[in-house]
């Protein structure tokens, strides 16, 4: 497939590891932010290929990972109202609530159906006039575009009963909160998707402000090699700043289109992270031209806890303070069928990709 | 449910397109990218196409790791 063998060509992840090794002076850590780096890293056993003296930890970048519980709760509760539908992406469905999650309501007849894109959901709505569509909206810049598109496309349609439960997410805040949080990082593996639709140039306040390099990457071995040989480079020469490795997909300025249709339906918020709470301005909320779709407007007020399981360590490891062997529940009651923990839930969290790749560290 | 892959368009209806990815055919909304012409290659997520993927910038990646190589090579 094109774009995808050059970038697993082993004789050019060799030449990148050769040079990788020859420029190492040091130790360093990066952390790769998106749930993506993280699976695609694991995947291609990146780890293997790089010196010992390269550290690599995971970040908060997986949507479903740091969805709180409240959301969950407010998903279930919309489950339960009279003649509805949720539409949600399926990792969401595992993941566990206070007391319940969709899956179990799923089993107990509550109509919870899957979809690829939130255009699916509308088109639910579409042919289900006499029923309730809730699609749960989650995922980073990368995704909020298209819940705009489709936003938009129920405002043109007159619909009555699509609904959007919210919980779309911003990137760079959450990357702010983890350098002031002291986590040790020498460098972030920045997500290359995101920056696909946002550019690079909303990294800038990293190096800028505190002089932590950056690249923006692609998900592939030669793209993950050259990144962090890219990273070992602005180390070595003190010269932080943002290089776009990605350049495939990825601009300066992103795509324009994207952003416009990003902008006119949603404006910024705070948002609740699981394992940080509150980051200012790292949500999106539909403005109020589309309140009207806001699913919060009805379903009663569902108020509860956010608080995790005492013994899951979900919020270290978004915070990459700890790794998932470090979790006494890892792999023995915390398993991707039964998950304890939301990091378990989906093929981009840390616990899930450590516990499929079985690494042991 | 964050992955977006490499998608070839095949055909385009309106704003939705069919898109190939490794041998299976996906729906595509056009909404968010400009002249998609059957042909191109675009990121897919969610249902989106997020972004076109240049050839030239792939190639040129992959030109700029083999010229590091040889300058590297060259210093002892
Ligand atoms: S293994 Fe399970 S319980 Fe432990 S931190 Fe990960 S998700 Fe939480």
């Amino acid at each position: 497939m094109k774009y995808i063998d050059e970038y697993r060509d082993k004789e050019v992840i060799s030449k990148l590891a050769d040079m990788i090794s020859r420029s190492v002076r040091k130790n360093y850590t990066f952390m790769e932010v998106c749930g993506g780096h993280t699976n695609a890293i694991h995947r291609f056993g990146i780890a293997s290929l790089i010196p010992e003296c390269i550290r690599l930890v995971s970040g908060p970048g997986c949507p479903v990972c740091v969805t709180g519980k409240s959301f969950i709760d407010k998903a279930i509760a919309c489950s339960k109202l009279e003649n509805s539908i949720i539409a949600t992406f399926g990792d969401l469905i595992r993941v566990p609530g206070s007391a319940s999650s969709m899956e179990k309501e799923r089993s107990l007849g509550a109509d919870i159906r899957i979809v690829f894109s939130a255009l699916e959901a509308l088109e639910i709505a579409r042919l289900n006039p006499e029923k309730k569509i809730i699609f749960l909206g989650i995922g980073f810049e990368t995704t909020a575009p298209g819940t705009a598109v489709t936003v938009k496309q129920a405002e043109i349609a007159g619909m009555q009963n699509f609904f959007i439960l919210n919980a779309h997410k911003v990137m760079p805040p959450a990357m702010e909160a983890i350098i002031k949080d002291g986590v040790n990082i020498d460098g972030f593996i920045c997500p290359g998707h995101v920056a696909a639709i946002t550019g690079s140039a909303i990294f800038n306040f990293i190096p800028e402000r505190y002089r932590l390099g950056c690249t923006v990457t692609g998900f592939e071995p030669v793209d993950l090699m050259q990144s962090i040989l890219m990273l070992i480079r602005q180390n070595n020469d003190n010269a932080p700043k943002v290089e776009i490795q990605y350049n495939r997909a990825v601009t300066e300025m992103g795509n324009a289109l994207a952003q416009k249709n990003l902008s006119e339906v949603f404006e910024p918020c705070n948002a609740y992270w699981r394992g940080f709470g509150i980051i200012p301005v790292s949500g999106l909320k539909l403005r109020m031209k589309y309140e009207k779709f806001d699913a919060e407007n009805i379903i009663s007020s569902v108020v509860t806890d956010d608080e995790d399981d005492p013994s899951c360590i979900c919020g270290e490891i978004l915070r990459g303070v700890k790794s998932p062997s470090a979790c006494p529940l890892f792999g023995t009651l915390c398993v991707p069928e039964n998950p304890t923990g939301a990091c378990m839930v989906s093929n981009e969290g840390t616990c899930n990709t450590w516990f499929r790749y079985m690494i042991n560290g | 449910m964050c992955l977006s892959i490499p998608a070839r368009i095949m055909s385009i209806n309106d704003n939705m397109a069919e898109v190939s990815a490794g041998g299976s055919i996906f729906k595509a909304g056009l909404h968010l990218i400009e002249d998609a012409k059957p042909g191109d290659y675009i990121l897919l997520h969610a249902g989106f196409a997020i972004q076109k993927i240049s050839e030239a910038e792939a190639t040129e990646t992959l030109k700029i790791i083999e010229e590091m190589n040889n300058a590297m090579k060259d210093t002892p």
